[in-house]
């Protein structure tokens, strides 16, 4: 059964009623809320209908590749999803055709939200021919020029000075681009970070920085790796804009993605967004997450799940019938079902593979 | 059908393990993402969770078994609508630990079989032929007089001029004009957007450079030394060199990172430093280092035209010296080249960049002793054009091998494997080589003269392998 390529981007946005900007100007100092939900701009019925069904698409996925993984059909490191959902999903919401995207290694759910195909990532999780890489990258390295998304890093804070270099590309074109640089609360402390922050500003480069703060970099909480826990005021000593977003709210994301998106594209230079959010599954497969309380994990899952707040609005104020919702599962179901299959038959790379993509052969003349 | 639950893996590593717990019991409505059991391996208790829905209509393997095999049958979820009976005794008959089905088992019989020879690493052919650099200058083309320096900006110029997508970035090569002057005159030409003065900050600059190049430009980076691309280098390694194959070909990274390279004079061991080992130990990279001023124009005019990566090793003592350089916009030298510079019968003296000096210094003394040295130049270190310095080994059956680097795992120590490889049967005498010492660069002058080699070293060494 063959997948039908994916819409990435979301239906037109209903309201356009943009709100006066909250970002806090860097000399202004910070508040550490994020802002109130109460506050956020509501989506239509389309738009909850949208996050809901590629917000399940990217959980479902995880959950599947998680199972395959524990079956031994993918190898080495995965670093799952789960529970980040609305981020990437709200920020494309947000942004348009053309509008890059680079992130780390926990990378399925912004690739399947560029619109790439669940086949095509799953075959690269399992290393095989159909794969995104050909199966010569893997679950940390895949990329997609067609849907302008450029990895996939496994060198954590790597992407930050890539990305800031797609967004220098953009700026060098003048083609009205933005780069969407997506690194975590670990990430954040590398240096190169800085180097990048201070270049985008200097330069006014069309980049978000996203911060997708999770908590926990790897084992590590984020009280015990950082002086400065508010990752929205990392830009300061740049004057690069910045705010705390509730990143389990796709409204909330997608809302303040816009603010930032448009920021950058303005030309008034880079925006940081801090998205507070959650990773329900370990720092990889083989974390047995020892570092925090079963509690607060089954308090996020219960209290502020991302695709369970927007499945209540569907129901509570769309009205939306549980057939309907079941057949979205079944749809998003039946897509990780396919790819799971596709990428258990499709044949490992020919031996030849080995030695291609090395170097590209110059053009003559 | 009802639903298999398999004993997971959770590590790369992970053979069995113990089922600890189960946290569902028969009859249970199960969820996706539910938490069913708990596994125990050697390092870790880990939790299972649901994939599929419905209700768990047996448990095959229960609490507490040890050594349970990854891939073992644990227990069935019957899915929505099917009969919980009927699931449970259609898999209690198969409650046997199964052999998991190989997951491989449609892909081609694996690799025992050897790549195509086309696509492998270079072979020598027995009888190998000599690059022929006779015909690089065009005919008829003006020979002007250029210092290495000229010869560089020069180059830069006209490709900038040919590709609007080239720019170059780095510290001090726009208002300065550049540290060592190489870039003069490319601001007042080209203006400030392609001509970029970064901040102190390799590292990130490097970085923004592989961007835009992954993005499509065409970055000149310019590293004040290479020493300083130490702070860059893993963005030179492992974004650079390795996106193109981990994207499967789709990610071309067209970038040439240039700068003066190993000893100048008396900067001490953190300004001295000889890199062209360390990137010619990278596939996906290509790795250049110029002697003469039309080597290095023609080169980096290639370079900046390669849809790959370079690395252009530069060196200060050179800048100033002159040579002879044709005009001309299409003047190409070849990346992955040698240049038989002085043709001899008696020795192979092989090096490359500023060891040149000390090989066909070492040359012109062997030959006013009689012994004819055939002295070529690498120019590019990656790809290695093996196959020159092997067709004059052939002929002269003895060879030295020269860099300022340092001896172990060296250029030189390549170059000498190589051509054991590749000519064993024609040698008369071991490869020698003559490097740099194997200690940090010190400053005091008699000292660094001591740490780098010198003419009389290479003199010595193919006296030696003549047995004079």
């Amino acid at each position: 059964m063959a997948v039908a390529a994916r819409k990435s981007k979301a239906p037109a946005p209903s309201k356009a009623a943009a709100k006066p900007a909250k970002a806090r100007s860097a000399k202004e100092g910070a508040g550490q809320a994020a802002p109130a939900p109460s506050n956020v701009t509501p989506f239509s019925k389309d738009e909850d209908l949208h996050a809901y069904r590629e917000m399940l698409l990217i959980r479902r996925f995880e959950e599947k590749a998680g199972q395959m993984y524990g079956m031994g059909l993918i190898g080495g490191f995965c670093h799952l999803y789960i529970g980040q959902e609305a981020v990437v999903i709200g920020m494309q919401m947000a942004s348009k055709d053309g509008d890059q995207v680079i992130t780390g290694y926990r990378d399925h759910g912004h690739m399947l939200a560029c619109g790439m195909e669940s086949r095509g990532v799953m075959a690269e999780l399992t290393g095989r021919r159909g794969g995104y890489s050909r199966g010569k990258g893997g679950s940390m390295h895949m990329f997609s020029r067609e849907k302008n998304f450029y990895g996939g890093h496994g060198i954590v804070g790597a992407q930050v000075s890539l990305g800031t270099g797609l967004a220098f590309a953009d700026w060098y074109r003048g083609d009205g681009t933005v780069s969407m640089t997506y690194f975590g609360d670990g990430a954040a402390n590398q240096g190169q970070v800085y180097e990048s922050f201070n270049m985008a500003e200097l330069w006014k480069l069309p980049v978000v920085f996203v911060i997708e703060n999770n908590r926990y970099a790897m084992g590590t909480a984020v009280t015990r790796a950082s002086a400065q826990t508010d990752f929205s005021r990392r830009g300061i000593s740049f004057n690069i804009p910045g705010e705390q977003v509730d990143g389990m709210d796709v409204r909330a994301v997608r809302e303040a993605g816009q603010r930032a998106i448009e920021h950058a594209r303005s030309g008034k230079g880079p925006y940081i967004l801090e998205m507070q959010t959650y990773r329900y599954r370990g720092h990889s497969m083989s974390d047995p997450a020892k570092y925090r309380s079963k509690d607060e994990v089954q308090r996020m899952r219960e209290e502020h799940d991302p695709i369970e707040q927007v499945r209540a609005r569907l129901i509570r104020e769309f009205k939306v019938g549980e057939d309907e919702l079941k057949a979205i599962d079944a749809k998003v179901r039946e897509i990780v079902n396919d790819a799971a299959e596709f990428a258990t038959h499709d044949p490992e790379p020919d031996p030849s593979e080995l030695y291609t993509d090395i170097l590209l052969e110059p053009a003559q003349g | 059908m009802p639903i298999d639950i398999l004993m997971p893996a959770l590590s790369p590593t992970m053979e069995e393990g113990k089922l600890a717990k189960w946290l569902k019991k028969e009859g249970d409505q199960v969820k996706a993402g539910d938490i069913i059991a708990e596994i125990e391996t050697d390092k870790a208790t880990m939790e299972v969770e649901a994939v599929d829905e419905g209700i768990l209509a047996k448990i095959l393997i229960p609490d507490g078994s040890e050594n349970v095999a990854v891939n073992t049958k644990i227990g069935v979820i019957a899915a929505e609508g099917e009969d919980v009976g009927a699931a449970a005794s259609g898999a209690a008959s198969a409650s046997a630990p199964e052999k998991p089905a190989e997951p491989k088992a449609e892909a081609p019989a694996a690799t025992s079989e050897p790549a195509p020879a086309a696509s492998k690493p270079e072979a020598v052919p027995a009888q190998a032929k000599s690059y022929d650099a006779s015909s690089e200058f065009p005919a008829g083309a003006e020979i002007v007089s250029q210092t290495v320096r000229e010869a560089l900006r020069d180059a830069m110029a006209e490709e900038m001029r040919r590709d609007k997508d080239v720019f170059v970035m780095g510290e001090e090569v726009a208002e300065y004009q550049g540290a060592y002057k190489v870039t003069q005159g490319l601001l007042q030409e080209f203006g400030a957007k392609r001509v970029i003065d970064t901040p102190i900050t390799e590292h990130g600059f490097a970085g923004i450079g592989v961007g835009a190049a992954l993005s499509g430009l065409r970055p000149i980076v310019e590293f004040m030394t290479f020493n300083f691309a130490m702070q860059a280098i893993d963005q030179i390694i492992n974004s650079a060199a390795k996106t193109l194959y981990m994207s499967g070909g789709q990610m071309g990274c067209p970038i040439v990172f240039r700068g003066p390279n190993g000893a100048a004079a008396r900067v001490g061991a953190q300004h001295s430093h000889d890199y062209a080992a360390w990137y010619s130990n990278v596939p996906g990279l290509k790795v250049v280092m110029p002697y003469s001023a039309s080597d290095a124009k023609g080169l980096l005019k290639s370079a900046i035209r390669d849809p790959n990566p370079v690395i252009f090793l530069e060196n200060e003592i050179m800048y100033g010296k002159s040579f002879d350089v044709p005009k001309g916009d299409d003047f190409l030298i070849p990346i992955g080249k040698a240049k038989v510079v002085r043709p001899g019968t008696d020795v192979t003296i092989v090096s490359f960049g500023i060891g040149m000096t000390y090989a066909l210094g070492a040359a012109e003394a062997l030959a006013k002793e009689g012994i004819e040295a055939e002295v070529i130049d690498l120019r590019s270190i990656r790809p290695m054009d093996i196959e020159t310095v092997v067709a004059s080994v052939q002929k002269t059956n003895r060879c030295v091998a020269v860099e300022e680097g340092f001896p172990q795992s060296g250029v030189t120590a390549e170059i000498g494997m190589k051509i054991m490889e590749a000519a064993f049967d024609y040698l008369d005498a071991p490869v020698a080589r003559v490097t740099g010492k194997d200690v940090p660069m010190p400053y005091a002058a008699n000292l660094e003269k001591l740490a780098l080699p010198n003419i009389g070293e290479v003199v010595a060494a193919a006296k030696a392998v003549c047995y004079r």
